[in-house]
């Protein structure tokens, strides 16, 4: 199997992913990352049918602790690091406006 | 000197931390402006360690295995109040408010935390060269790469301003640069080194892990950060490893597979001291056969669907909210992308892409779906071959240390790098690369030793001989 990803299939990824490239960003990842998925294209070939997948290398199981109060990190510690923060909380850009 | 010596010293009081320190700091200043291997230096929290130390030492009290050794950390590493970068602009200034689960631990140890290195931005890269902050220098020879992700760690310990440093380790990241370096470079099995702390690349694959000049320093290093941590829901369940008791052990009796999937289409000289490291193995007693493991040849496909498949997800928090730099905009959509634009580099972006793309409806199945698929095979293909052997060998990188340039203009050539260490993320071992022969401009060749999950300590006990019985480096 060929890729045959297209520069509308980087710009619409470059969306999700909340990227802005430019015209020749675009033109310059469409032809490297087809380069990569043309790479893995191996991996497409395979009859697997019958193999289950493996997300992680020993299989995870819920980690569990006693339901217990412990000291967590000071609010203000973290909000020190944020690059906007009022009354305790984020600050952002404003998501709803004032008027209808 | 090396970490176990230094240490030894320290604690029977023959020498103080803080001369060591001195020492240290005064090659750092002096050579680290030209390599750039190290991107901070915290001389006033080592200086508080090192005293603490001397203060011990001086009540009779032990200040702990790693008593006043100098310690480098790859810059992806929280330390409480010391500013993180991950060699990215997305980071700003961004101070930890907590600590490492490794950092703890070499810190109760007695080690002196002296800084944090630079690194392919947020671990993506086989050269350091994709760093915010501008490549390292591979000491070895300047016009050349160190290796990456750990480039800076990896430099720092082969400058010889620090005997041990950690890395970290999601496709050959702590092995290559160590290969490139000549020095040794040890990436754990899964779950053993608490990832607490660590920032996320992609996480089934990452692993902390040690560089050091000598292999008993590695197996000294994992004894003091491995074991279970309740704040690392994948930490295994296991007390700290009992490494250093082991490493003479030697390999009498051991099976060694020497794996064709794992030198072929190396540069000659890499193939022949892989070799020559396989009559090392025999003259010590092992017992040394030729392998072959076809599924070996599929792991670069499926690592790079699904590094940046764990990496587009792990990525996703970096969006000028709660940390780091925020470049502004009109909404919240816009701030985030701009402040992700201006941000990530351009190696970062192309995983973020891939990753995503290779998770979007419609190519699930046939990208990431088919990798976790071939993770299963290559899991039983190691398994089949470690009913016949204990370890197996091959080369660490294909090639020695290239120059500045060589590589960056293509993603594809640069992942080639990466052919011979990431079969091992993929199912979870361990493996290290030993510093053993030298190849084009007396650069230095490493090989690589893998063994089954939590074989650690028959692993390390085969470096050591190929450690003691190399030619000149």
């Amino acid at each position: 199997m060929s890729s045959s990803l297209s520069r509308d299939d980087v710009e619409k990824v470059a969306r999700l992913a909340r990227l802005r490239l430019t015209e020749a960003e675009l033109d310059l990842f469409t032809g490297q990352l087809a380069q990569i998925l043309d790479h893995a294209s191996d991996l497409a070939a395979l009859d697997l049918h019958d193999v289950a997948p493996t997300a992680h290398p020993f299989g995870l199981i819920n980690v569990m602790r006693d339901d217990l109060v412990e000291a967590s990190l000071p609010p203000e510690e973290i909000l020190r690091e944020a690059p906007d923060a009022e009354q305790g909380r984020f600050g952002v850009p404003r998501i709803v406006g004032e008027e209808p | 000197m090396n970490a176990r010596t230094t240490a030894q010293r320290v604690r029977r009081g023959e020498i103080s931390a803080v001369s060591v320190l001195e020492d240290s700091l005064a090659r750092i200043h002096a050579e680290n402006p030209r390599l750039n291997a190290f991107l901070r230096l915290d001389e006033e929290g080592a200086r508080a360690a090192a005293e603490r130390v001397d203060a011990l030492v001086a009540a009779g009290d032990d200040p702990g295995p790693l008593a006043g050794v100098p310690i480098a950390l790859k810059d992806n590493l929280c330390q409480r109040g010391v500013v993180t970068t991950c060699a990215s602009r997305i980071l700003g200034e961004w101070r930890p408010p907590y600590t490492a689960t490794v950092v703890e631990r070499l810190a109760g140890a007695g080690a002196l935390l002296v800084g944090k290195t630079n690194l392919d931005e947020f671990a993506m890269g086989s050269s350091t060269e994709n760093s915010a902050y501008g490549p390292t220098l591979n000491p070895r020879d300047l016009s050349r790469v160190p290796g990456g992700s750990s480039g800076g760690s990896a430099a720092a310990v082969a400058a010889d301003f620090t005997p041990v440093a950690l890395g970290s380790d999601t496709g050959g990241s702590i092995r290559q640069p160590a290969s490139f370096c000549g020095v040794v470079g040890l990436k754990p099995t899964y779950g053993l080194v608490s990832r607490f702390g660590l920032v996320a690349f992609a996480s089934s694959l990452d692993q902390i892990g040690p560089f050091s000049t000598t292999v008993e320093d590695a197996a000294l290093t994992l004894e003091v950060i491995g074991g279970h941590d309740p704040r690392d829901s994948t930490s295994l369940r296991v007390g700290a490893p009992q490494l250093v008791a082991h490493v003479d052990d030697g390999v009498a009796g051991r099976r060694v597979g020497l794996v064709r999937e794992l030198f072929e289409g190396a540069d000659a000289e890499v193939v022949a001291a892989v070799h020559t490291a396989a009559e090392v193995l025999r003259a010590a007693g092992a017992d040394v056969v030729d392998l072959s493991i076809p599924e070996l040849s599929l792991g670069l496909s499926a690592y790079y669907i699904i590094a940046p498949a764990e990496a587009s997800s792990n990525l996703a928090r970096f969006d000028g909210v709660r940390f780091g730099h925020r470049v502004s905009g009109e909404d919240v959509t816009a701030m985030m992308e701009a402040t992700r634009t201006f941000g990530f580099g351009d190696e970062v972006k192309r995983r973020i892409m891939l990753g995503t793309y290779a998770l979007s409806a419609g190519y699930y199945d046939a990208y990431y779906g088919q990798a976790l698929k071939v993770r299963t095979l290559m899991i039983d293909a190691f398994a089949r071959a470690y009913q016949h052997v204990d370890l197996l060998l091959g080369a660490t990188a294909p090639t020695v240390a290239f120059p500045f340039g060589a590589k960056s203009h293509d993603p594809m050539t640069m992942y080639l790098n990466d052919v011979f260490t990431i079969p091992t993320n993929l199912v979870g071992h361990p493996a290290i690369s030993v510093p053993f022969a030298t190849g084009e401009g007396g650069l230095p060749v490493g090989v690589q030793l893998l063994g089954p999950g939590m074989s650690e300590s028959v692993m390390l006990a085969g470096a050591r001989i190929l450690e003691r019985d190399r030619e000149g480096l």
